[in-house]
């Protein structure tokens, strides 16, 4: 017969109506999936009982390998195994010129604009590399709860823009997967110990991994997890700590630094080991072998161990301080701190992370395993095993969406913040007569100045009816589903035509520079605020050029003699190359001065076009 | 006759229960669904109901409804593992057939 799980009272369902869900930690180096049973969450084992699945995928001319095989080959066959899909997916090809030279992999020269790899197995997508880490995963569920995947939840870090979501959702699409929703990480881990249904109020997660350090301040507002700030180092994590203890042993060895590359395999490895054994003992042996007769043995206190990665621990403490700052919240106001990731078991860490926030960090639930737990909470809720009441956790947008408008401007539609999923629309208008297109560039960021900002997509409106400028009204929506996902349209609302986009992976930013752009939106804030002013009034000013171009062109040379032209043209030069200068206040000063000396022919435009609309009628006719 | 326990599915149950943080043992029951006719529950126990049965066994209270012990009764509730996935198993006397999933059973 089927194996059964307990239920909680009065929520055991009828067979065949068990909806089957999962949670997936996407992670870089490695990935994880979780589901509830027996109304608990754990991380799922494979056959051999090992919970970690390896991000990495090797393509060959016979097949496909995912995992552990897959990695063990990462040396020897680095062109055919792909390992970090994670950093690419989402990422377009200028992206891959400064973070490729970095990676082994050969990337296909095409004009597409996602990025390929090179492989023998044919040309790689980052997103098909996921799919097969996402699918064995499913597949690992699917055999364990012995039937198929009614929905899942993955995780993606809270920096992760529109373009990287909808990739890391298109990978699940190909693994066959229905993705329930794409929950951020740090909100993931906090899930996992329950703060969704606790006090409102602040927490800080804290996220050291094997390579790369995140930290995450959220707040819990009716229900709702906001990410206030994120911040990290992209190159610090548990990794540091084996080096800093591998440079040890060579000093306590007396080895220099030419040593080959299979002693420092060897070195890392025992430095780990070392480093691991240090989480419960206060002391423990080493011993590396440095050539076949000889090997080095020494022990290695906890004390002496901590004062090794003091810098390190230091350097994420560091971190934590500015992100505080950039989120606007002082140490007082955490109440909870969750730690995440495996390096957070090294007792050092722990404790300095305790003294900071001044309260004991969570760390009941393995931290490696934290974020799928999470996930796999959300899913079971979101795919209906729950009694309607439980509360459904919302996401936020990380970053604020808009479209750009005349000057180079964004023109901010959703703001960070916003809970999803949420629709909202705004109305624009032409800038020149007889406009018949608009081009709609949609972008994300904080910034005022759209060049600051992340470029998403481009498409336009075309066949709007001829009218005058500012006559059409052109009503742009953007919607938000879910998973963070956008759609944008725009419609003509008086002709009724009408274009609309989804956003797709095409170009963007690396990771350094995607956790910066909130942090430079506060830097740049005063900056901003001006560049802004100066492009509305250098906007002004082109209006007014094309007002009285348009004017000049149709009765310039009935209405003025020669001085008269040669003295409107003289203002509106003047204005245009003010105008480039750059300067706010001249640039208002000189628009008033246009209006002033050509305020004559102004006149005259009016009296011309009243005595048009009065000759053939009699001043009677007016009076009535 | 009554409900028996396996150690495997004693221990199981009571893993489950502390972690869960409340509850006094665990119901079984039976429900009419299912391809072939009948289908079996498992439940968490918060209160019992006044035509409940309760088992001790093995340190684990078993609770059945009236109704579902006479479909019930002899039944020995193990704890398996089948390849990767884990459960409760009934091993049921009353049973006389299965549906092809295992999900549900006649009399």
């Amino acid at each position: 017969m089927a194996l059964l799980q307990i239920a909680e009272p009065g929520q055991a369902q009828a067979p065949h109506q068990h909806r089957l869900s999962a949670g997936i930690d996407l992670g870089t180096t490695n990935s994880l999936v979780a589901t509830v049973r027996s109304g608990q969450a754990e991380t799922l084992p494979d056959q051999q009982g090992r919970h970690l699945l390896p991000s990495v995928v090797r393509y060959l001319q016979s097949g496909i390998q995912v995992g552990h095989e897959a990695k063990q080959s990462e040396v020897d066959d680095p062109l055919n195994t792909i390992s970090s899909a994670k950093r690419l997916i989402g990422r377009g090809v200028d992206d891959i010129k400064t973070l490729g030279s970095q990676l082994p992999y050969h990337f296909v020269d095409q004009q597409s604009s996602v990025p390929r790899i090179k492989t023998e197995a044919g040309d790689i997508s980052p997103v098909e590399v996921s799919a097969e880490v996402l699918r064995q995963l499913s597949e690992r569920a699917e055999g364990t709860l012995g039937g198929p995947l009614e929905g899942v939840v993955i995780t993606v870090p809270a920096y992760f823009d529109e373009a990287q979501r909808q990739a890391t959702k298109d990978a699940a699409k190909l693994a066959g997967l229905h993705v329930l929703r794409l929950l951020n990480e740090p909100t993931a881990a906090a899930v996992a110990y329950g703060l969704d249904k606790g006090a409102e109020g602040v927490h800080a997660i804290y996220d050291l991994g094997g390579g790369t350090f995140d930290i995450s301040i959220l707040r819990l507002n009716k229900g709702v997890f906001e990410v206030l700030a994120t911040g990290g180092d992209s190159a610090l994590g548990g990794d540091d700590f084996d080096r800093c203890v591998a440079e040890w042993i060579m000093q306590q060895a007396g080895l220099d630094e030419n040593v080959s590359h299979g002693m420092v395999k060897r070195l890392m490895h025992a430095a780990c080991q070392a480093k691991e054994a240090l989480t419960q003992a206060e002391q423990t042996e080493i011993e590396v072998a440095i050539d076949p007769d000889n090997s080095w043995q020494g022990s290695l206190s906890r004390e002496q161990f901590n004062t090794l990665v003091n810098p390190l621990v230091t350097k994420s403490l560091m971190a934590c301080r500015r992100t505080l700052r950039d989120s606007g919240v002082s140490v007082d106001e955490v109440q909870e701190v969750v730690m995440v990731g495996g390096s957070t078991r090294v007792p050092r860490v722990r404790e300095k992370v305790g003294e900071l926030f001044n309260t004991e960090p969570l760390v009941d639930i393995d931290p490696d395993r934290v974020v799928a737990v999470g996930a796999a909470i959300q899913a079971d809720i979101l795919v209906g095993n729950k009694p309607g009441d439980e509360m459904l956790l919302l996401d936020v947008i990380p970053l604020s969406l808009g479209i750009e408008t005349m000057g180079g401007l964004s023109e901010k539609l959703i703001s960070r913040n916003t809970t999803i999923p949420v629709a909202r629309a705004q109305e624009f208008t032409t800038f020149k007569d007889g406009q018949s297109a608009i081009a709609i560039h949609v972008v994300q960021g904080e910034r005022e100045l759209v060049a600051d900002c992340r470029s998403l997509a481009r498409f336009e409106l075309r066949g709007i009816p001829s009218m005058v400028a500012g006559a059409a009204r052109i009503r742009v929506t953007f919607a938000v589903d879910a998973d963070g996902l956008l759609s944008v349209s725009a419609i003509e609302t008086s002709s009724g035509v009408q274009a609309n986009i989804e956003v797709k992976p095409s170009y963007g930013l690396t990771d350094q520079e995607i956790e910066t752009m909130l942090r430079d939106s506060i830097a740049h804030a005063d900056e901003d605020k001006q560049a802004r002013s100066l492009r509305e009034q250098q906007v002004e000013a082109e209006r007014v050029i094309e007002a009285l171009q348009a004017a000049l062109a149709e009765d310039g040379e009935r209405l003025l003699d020669a001085a008269e032209r040669q003295q409107v043209d003289v203002a509106l030069e003047t204005l245009r190359s003010v105008s480039k200068e750059g300067d706010q206040a001249q640039i208002k000063n000189q628009i008033a001065e246009l209006e002033k000396s050509c305020g004559f022919y102004v006149e005259r435009r009016m009296n011309q076009s009243i005595q048009q609309a009065m000759s053939g009628h009699s001043v009677d006719e007016f009076d009535k | 006759m009554g409900i028996t326990i396996t150690e495997a599915a004693a221990q199981r149950v009571q893993n489950f229960l502390a972690n869960r943080g409340k509850g006094i043992g665990i119901r079984l029951g039976v429900r009419t669904s299912g391809c072939s006719g009948m289908a079996y529950e498992m439940e968490f126990v918060d209160e019992i109901h006044e035509d409940d049965q309760v088992f001790e066994a093995r340190g684990v209270k078993v609770i059945i409804d009236e109704k579902s012990l006479v479909y019930l009764d002899g039944t020995e509730v193990d704890y398996a593992r089948e390849g990767l996935n884990e459960g409760f198993k009934f091993n049921n006397p009353n049973a006389s057939g299965e549906c092809g999933c295992g999900e549900s059973f006649t009399v």
